[in-house]
């Protein structure tokens, strides 16, 4: 009974026999078997291929790649020793790799695939904003531009993809798995191969991505709006195969974070007690589960109008390019709010603890939260107010943007009752959640003039749009991240981030955000359509301006990659357990945590920003309850047949 | 844990912040009222969008002014104090405030969803669609008759305009008579552009095989930038033409029938409300 190492607790560990398969599993036969699932699809797709564009077989090629890519480092090794009946071997390390080896393969351990995900999006972070580096260079001449046309605009779109991935996933991604089963006290997550198969999704995603320049990039942006995608060479299928691995990871990502959530609560983790970040994943995997669906299918229909000819959206062959940009922005609406979510959970998770107050409002923030949740479906055309869309739509599509400022003014109350009379200490972490609020208020009263259609036919389409969306993800969602990388990195790795650099970073970070993208605003306001390669030459100063604090903006990102390794590496000294003195269960743990999070399920006696109750008792028993056997979170998981 | 004698009430707190926020609020609306906002007052829709934008500055003044006061003021009154990590009192939240504060959120969309809701009826209304085949010159666009329509097709990489109240005739760029209520049906003959004519306060997009239509009423006479507003390929950014113009009615008149008279030598394809692109040649 391979289930029998399961009950006792720690991580998943059920992985077929190797030898089966006849080679080794593991990141390097990955990328073997990547490269002849290329080959294999680039035969197989132009030896079919309809036309004569070759996007047939690049296609395949990088779908075949990436299912052989994950093939190759282990997933299909459980399914098929299901499958035909093969000796299913157990390994209670919960993965097949010992050391810093199993950070680089799969692993079913929750603990290692928030680390993996940490890296991979700093690494995918770092590849956009080299991408927006050269953008900013290239605007620093109005005309003729530093960079061509054709490439200045695939580096637009490689940028803007590029950063929708890092926005979409580095937040549920890192610190959702890592800190999700400890804050609900369970020992993994419902379906650990689905956890660790939306982290694998997204290292192909990156790669196909940035192979687009070989095959000429693409120049549609990240809305890949038709008929402009129907003219890009095969650099837009990575686009297509790309951003459906990412849809794919959203998916699975998104039914695991809710099913674990519902299903996997310690006993006494009521849904009062659900500590709010808890709640922005849940909100987030709600609409990633129920979006991302829409993005794949609209993903699939582009690339069957490139390869077997189908016309969904060309117009003159009785499609529409409006389909296009109704499922796109029905998925992309939604999307937006994947990403701020969980930066809301962030931001008033961590308020509590360095205020020393309870969390106030918790139930009108779960309100806001899942308000936000539901509003975020019936906004999608306000991307498409002057469209052409029937102008009755557009009064109902502006006032239910507008009515997303209710549940969005709730989180703010809740951070300032939390603020009220408090005891703050201006930790690293508390400073980038005020610069958060700061800067998530002016990406917030900017949206309202993009939702009155009468301000927005000035606005839209121009550069105060691209000013506000970055107000709202750069400032808002990037300095949430960085929040949370202060707040959990000496958990995750037991290594304290340096403070002294912390503040620096973010006085860096905070001033060069702001001088970079405020004037962006005016640029938007002085008719600057967004995604030129040219602009009016009497904006050039303005422009030289908002790409020198660019530049500085990076090097301030580089200065926290510097620290990040500079203290995991090179500072060789354990962080203390709890070095916010906070009151939440992760803290609990002990530093460095041990492979298995709880040797008993703990049974949680109290909310986790119980502060200012003297007779408050700790946030949980970590003892167990006396029969705990096969209670929820332990994850027993169903026998084999 | 009580909080310590050298705290101060709950009401000293409120009283100094909604005093500095009455302050602020009415230095920085007297500011934000000195700036002069885009699109001017070109057109009547341009004039409309001026104020919309100007208002909802004003509006957002003392929202930014509570909320950055509200987090400064935090910061340096509710730090912790001495050596000892100190907690807070253990309020869990106001009943009445919660719901206050959702009620005033809702009353300001409310008015800005009622504002937006009248602009948008005033900007569509204004133009009456009497059909009359060739209007004599005088009535078109007149406030009165029948609105001028010109229809704007964008197309890699420049939009071109054709008047079908005179025959059809293109033009590169946009000339427009003064005082007169004009109908824009905008199309696209390759992929999606957006029509965006600045100081007129009017943009739409160019699709391909349909007809977007938008209105403009033209005030005064000037120049405007015409620029396209959707990407739309490699020259998108240089899809601008800052030649376009709202010319007094006997200077369009005149520049009309030079048009007509010039563009007699050519021959274009007859007037139609769509123009569908040939089959998209795929990978080119």
């Amino acid at each position: 009974m391979a289930t029998a190492d399961i009950v006792d607790g720690g991580p998943p560990i059920i992985q077929a026999s190797e030898r089966r398969l006849g080679l080794p599993t593991n990141i390097l036969t990955g990328i073997v078997l990547a490269a002849v699932g290329y080959w294999a699809g680039v035969q197989v797709g132009n030896g079919f291929a309809l036309n004569d564009a070759l996007n047939t077989g690049v296609l395949l090629g990088y779908t075949f790649a990436s299912i052989m890519f994950l093939v190759g480092i282990g997933f299909a090794n459980y399914p098929l020793a299901r499958l035909f009946g093969w000796r299913v071997t157990s390994q209670p390390s919960g993965d097949d790799h010992a050391g810093p080896w199993r950070y680089l393969n799969l692993s079913l351990d929750h603990k290692v695939i928030g680390v993996q995900y940490l890296v991979a999006m700093l690494i995918a972070m770092l590849f956009g904003g080299i991408g927006a580096m050269l953008i900013r260079t290239s605007l620093l001449v109005p005309d003729p531009p530093i960079v061509a046309p054709d490439k200045y605009l695939t580096l637009v779109s490689m940028h803007s993809v590029m950063m929708v991935f890092v926005a979409s996933a580095a937040i549920v991604g890192p610190f959702g798995n890592f800190f999700v089963p400890y804050m609900i006290g369970t020992n993994r997550m419902a379906f650990p191969r689905l956890e660790a198969l939306s982290f694998w999704l997204v290292p192909p995603a990156i790669v196909i991505l940035l192979a687009a320049p070989i095959f000429g990039g693409f120049q549609t942006g990240w809305t890949g709006y038709t008929p402009l995608a129907e003219q890009a060479d095969q650099g837009f299928d990575s686009y297509i195969v790309g951003f459906t691995l990412i849809g794919l990871a959203l998916i699975v990502s998104g039914v695991n974070m809710l099913t674990t959530i519902i299903t996997l609560r310690a006993p006494g983790m009521t849904w009062t007690r659900l500590p709010i970040f808890v709640w922005g994943v849940f909100s987030a995997s709600i609409l990633g589960t129920f979006a991302a669906p829409i993005l794949a299918a609209a993903l699939a229909m582009q690339a069957m109008d490139r390869t077997i000819d189908t016309t969904f959206f060309i117009s003159s062959a009785g499609g529409s390019p409006y389909l296009w940009e109704n499922l796109f922005w029905f998925f992309g609406h939604p999307e937006v709010y994947i990403f701020i979510l969980p930066a809301f959970g962030i931001v008033l998770e961590l308020l509590p603890h360095f205020a020393r107050k309870p969390l106030w409002g918790y139930r009108t923030a779960v309100v806001g939260l899942l308000g936000v949740t539901l509003l975020s479906w019936f906004v999608w055309q306000h991307h498409l107010f002057l469209s052409g869309i029937a102008p009755a739509l557009r009064p109902f599509f502006m006032f239910s943007t507008e009515m997303i400022s209710i549940p969005t003014g709730i989180v703010f109350l809740v951070a300032f009752g939390t603020l009220w009379q408090a005891r703050i200490s201006m930790t690293v972490p508390m400073l980038f959640c005020l610069g958060f609020l700061f800067n998530f208020l002016v990406g917030g009263l900017s949206g309202v003039f993009l939702s009155d259609v009468p301000s927005d036919v000035t606005l839209h389409g121009s550069y105060f749009s691209m000013a506000h969306f970055h107000y709202t993800i750069v400032g808002g969602e990037i300095f949430a991240i960085v929040a949370a990388t202060y707040y959990w990195f000496p958990k995750m790795t037991g290594r304290m981030l340096n403070q002294t650099l912390g503040k620096i970073h973010f006085w860096w970070m905070m001033i060069a955000f702001n001088l970079a993208f405020m004037p962006l605003f005016a640029a938007g306001l002085l008719d600057m359509p967004r995604r030129v390669s040219t602009y009016a030459v009497n904006l050039q100063t303005l422009n030289v301006w908002v790409s020198i604090w660019a530049f500085i903006l990076f090097a301030s990102m580089l200065f926290f990659a510097f620290n990040i390794i500079w203290s995991w590496f090179f500072t060789f000294k354990v962080a203390p357990a709890n070095p916010w003195q906070a009151r939440s269960i992760e803290w609990l743990m002990p530093t460095p945590l041990p492979r298995r999070n709880f040797e008993k399920i703990p049974v949680f006696t109290s909310g986790p920003y119980d502060y200012g109750n003297p007779s408050a008792k700790p946030v949980a028993d970590l003892g167990g309850p006396p029969d705990s056997g096969r209670m929820g979170g332990l994850g027993v998981e169903p026998a084999p047949s | 844990m009580s909080s310590s004698p050298l705290r101060r009430t709950d009401r000293t707190h409120a009283v100094r912040l909604l005093v500095a926020w009455a302050v602020l609020t009415v230095i920085g609306i007297f500011i934000a009222m000195q700036v002069h906002l885009p699109p001017g007052d070109q057109s009547h829709q341009a004039g409309d969008e001026t104020w919309l934008l100007q208002f909802m500055t004003i509006l957002s003044v003392p929202v930014f002014v509570g909320v950055v006061l509200f987090i400064v003021y935090s910061v340096i009154a509710f730090r912790q104090k001495g050596p000892v990590l100190e907690d807070g009192p253990p309020s869990r939240g106001n009943f009445r405030i919660q719901v206050a504060w959702v009620a005033v959120t809702a009353v300001v969309v409310l008015i800005l969803a009622i504002i937006g809701i009248d602009e948008l009826s005033t900007t569509s209304s204004g133009t009456n669609f009497a059909s009359s085949s060739q209007p004599a010159l005088a009535a078109v666009g007149s406030s009165a008759g029948h609105p001028l329509r010109v229809q704007v097709i964008g197309q890699q990489w420049w939009f071109t305009y054709r008047y079908p109240d005179f025959g059809g005739v293109e033009t590169t760029h946009l000339m427009l008579p003064v005082d007169a209520n004009v109908e824009f049906h905008i199309t696209s003959t390759d992929v999606l552009h957006s029509f965006w004519a600045y100081q007129l306060g009017i943009k739409a997009d160019a699709n391909p095989g349909a007809d977007n239509i938008t209105y403009v009423t033209t005030l005064h006479t000037g120049s405007f930038t015409v620029r396209c507003a959707e990407l739309c390929g490699l020259w998108h950014g240089h899809m601008a033409d800052t030649n376009g113009a709202v010319l007094t009615q006997d200077a369009f008149a005149a520049w009309i029938a030079q048009v007509q008279k010039d563009g007699a030598d050519f021959n274009l394809p007859p007037y139609a409300p769509i123009y569908f692109p040939s089959p998209a040649v795929k990978g080119s």
